[in-house]
C-alpha cells in the first residue's frame, strides 16, 4: 500500500467487506469460548459506534456488552451542575462548557434553561475561545466550567498556560477533570456486574498512554484492548479479547497503534501535572464518591479557582437524581438503557430526565437513536 | 465528546495554530500539546480544538495492509469453496 491518505482513515477503517470478515473470523473463534463472554466498553464513544453500526447483531450470542461510565457529562452528580448554574446566575459573569453539558438538568435547572431566562451561557468549540471572550469583556467575570476525562484535561491546562503567559485577570476555572482507573476500579470492587473484558478508552491514552491500563488485567483477571472509535477498530478489538481468552492470556494490547502509545503524550501530562493534582474526593453520578478519582487545581492557581473565589455561593449538599432515572445503575454496568421505565417514554433526547439520555456519547442515547423501541 | 477526529495539517502559522482538512472542513486548531515536529502533510488527532497527537502514518498503512491481506485470504478460501461445491456438483456431468 502507498502512501496515507485521509481518506483512508475514514472509509479505510468502515469498509463492510473488512466489517463482514471480522465478524466472521469473530463468529468461528468464538465457539470455542468456554464461557460468555461480557465486554465492558468503558467510552461512551465505543457504545455508539456498537449501537450505530449494529456490532452487536453481527456478532454471536455469547458476546455481550456492558457499557461504561466513560462519558464526562454522564457522570457529572447534580450539584456540580447547580455549581454552573450558581455561577452562571452572578451578576456580570459569562459561563463557558462545552457541549451537552449545558442540556443536563441539575436539581431544578439546567445551563439551557438559565440562558433562555437571560444568563450568558456558552458553549466553546475548543476552550482557547475563553480567552477572546475574557479579552472582549475585561468588565466581567468569565467562568469556565471544565469537563471531561484525562482527553479533554490537557485542554484546559493548555487554556491555563496561555491565560497565565498573558496575564489574563477575568477568568476562572471550575474543575470537574475526572479520571478512568478509578471509576474502573470502583465498579469492580463492586463485584455485581459481570465484567470478564474491557475495550479501554482510546483517546484518554493518547494522553494518558495505554500504560494506565496495565494493571487491570492482574487485578481482574479481565484482558483489556485499547480500542480506535471505528467500527473495524471495535471489531478488531473484540477478536483479539475472543484469542487471548481462547490462548488462556490475560493482557493489555493495544488495537489502536496508529493513535496509543504506552507512555502517552508527555507533553500533555507535564502540563497537566503543572496546573493540576488529584482531588481529594468526587462524587459521581450513580456511582457515587470516589477518592484521587477527579483533579484540582493546584494550591499556587487559587486565583482562578472559580470554586474557592466563589465558594460562598455554591451549593455543597449531594443531590441524587430522579428516582425513577436508572442512570446510576447504567453507569456500573448493572443494567441497560431499555430496562429503565422511562426510556424512551418521558426520557428522551427532547426531554431528558437523566445525563445518559442528554448526553451525545451517553448509552440512553444511543439506544434511542439507534436501537429499536 | 471524546470523539477525536484525523485531521490534514495543510498550514502552520507562527502562534503553534495549524489550518487542518477535516473530511473537506477547515479548520484551526492549536499545536500547543505537541512536543513532535508537526509538517504539512501529517495526519493529526483533534480534540476541541487542540491537536491531541501526531497519527502514525506507518501503523495506520499496516492496519489497512492486514485488513486487505484478510480481505484477500476469505476471498480465497470463497473461490476454492466454490470450485468445491463445483466438484461435488452432480449435474457437471450431465452439461
Amino acid at each position: 500500500m502507498s502512501e496515507l491518505q485521509l481518506k483512508d482513515l475514514y472509509d479505510g477503517f468502515r469498509n463492510p467487506d473488512v466489517i463482514k470478515a471480522l465478524a466472521k473470523a469473530i463468529t468461528d473463534e468464538a465457539k470455542n469460548l468456554k464461557k460468555p463472554l461480557n465486554i465492558m466498553e468503558v467510552c461512551g464513544g465505543h457504545t455508539h459506534t456498537i449501537m450505530k453500526y449494529g456490532l452487536k447483531q453481527l456478532l454471536p450470542q455469547n458476546i455481550d456488552f456492558i457499557h461504561g461510565p466513560g462519558c464526562p457529562v454522564c457522570i457529572m452528580p447534580k450539584e456540580r451542575i447547580d455549581h454552573a448554574i450558581a455561577l452562571a446566575q452572578m451578576e456580570d459573569t459569562i459561563l463557558l462548557t462545552l457541549g451537552d453539558m449545558i442540556r443536563v438538568p441539575g436539581s431544578k435547572s439546567s445551563l439551557a434553561v438559565e440562558r433562555a431566562n437571560g444568563c450568558d451561557i456558552r458553549a466553546l468549540y475548543s476552550p482557547l475561545d475563553a480567552i477572546q471572550i475574557a479579552l472582549d469583556n475585561p468588565d466581567k467575570k468569565v467562568v469556565f466550567f471544565a469537563i471531561g476525562f484525562e482527553t479533554t484535561t490537557p485542554m484546559t491546562a493548555a487554556l491555563l498556560e496561555q491565560v497565565e503567559k498573558q496575564g489574563i485577570a477575568n477568568l476562572y476555572f471550575h474543575i470537574n477533570h475526572v479520571l478512568v482507573p478509578p471509576a474502573v476500579d470502583a465498579i469492580m470492587a463492586d463485584g455485581q456486574a459481570k465484567i470478564n473484558a474491557f475495550i479501554g478508552p482510546a483517546h484518554v491514552s493518547v494522553i494518558s498512554g495505554a500504560k494506565i491500563y496495565q494493571p487491570l488485567p492482574e487485578k481482574y483477571g479481565a484482558p483489556v484492548v485499547v480500542s480506535g472509535f471505528e467500527p473495524i477498530d471495535v471489531l478488531q478489538s473484540i477478536l483479539m479479547i475472543v484469542r487471548q481468552k481462547n490462548e488462556e492470556r490475560c493482557e493489555m494490547e493495544i488495537q489502536y497503534s496508529r493513535s496509543v502509545t504506552l507512555e502517552g503524550n508527555i507533553k500533555a501530562q507535564v502540563m497537566i501535572a503543572k496546573f493540576m493534582e488529584p482531588r481529594e474526593h468526587f462524587r459521581w453520578r450513580g456511582i457515587g464518591d470516589m477518592p484521587d478519582s477527579a483533579l484540582v487545581l493546584r494550591e499556587q492557581y487559587t486565583a482562578y479557582d472559580a470554586e474557592k473565589i466563589f465558594a460562598d455561593i455554591l451549593p455543597t449538599e449531594p443531590i441524587d437524581d430522579h428516582k425513577l432515572c436508572i442512570c446510576g445503575t447504567i453507569l456500573k454496568g448493572l443494567a441497560k438503557p431499555n430496562d429503565c421505565q422511562v426510556f424512551g417514554t418521558a426520557c428522551t433526547p427532547n426531554t431528558p430526565m437523566g445525563s445518559c439520555m442528554v448526553s451525545s456519547e451517553g448509552a440512553c442515547n444511543a439506544y434511542y437513536r439507534y436501537g429499536e423501541i | 465528546m471524546c470523539l477525536s477526529i484525523p485531521s490534514k495539517v495543510v498550514e502552520i502559522d507562527d502562534n503553534n495554530m495549524a489550518t487542518v482538512d477535516t473530511m473537506g472542513i477547515k479548520r484551526h486548531v492549536s499545536l500547543d500539546l505537541i512536543a513532535d515536529e508537526i509538517n504539512i502533510g501529517d495526519y493529526i488527532l483533534i480534540h476541541v480544538g487542540f491537536a491531541m497527537n501526531k497519527i502514525d502514518e506507518e501503523e495506520a498503512l499496516q492496519s489497512l495492509e492486514v485488513y486487505r491481506e484478510m480481505l484477500e485470504a476469505m476471498e480465497e478460501e470463497e473461490r476454492r469453496q466454490v470450485i468445491e461445491s463445483d466438484d461435488q456438483c452432480d449435474n457437471r456431468t450431465q452439461v
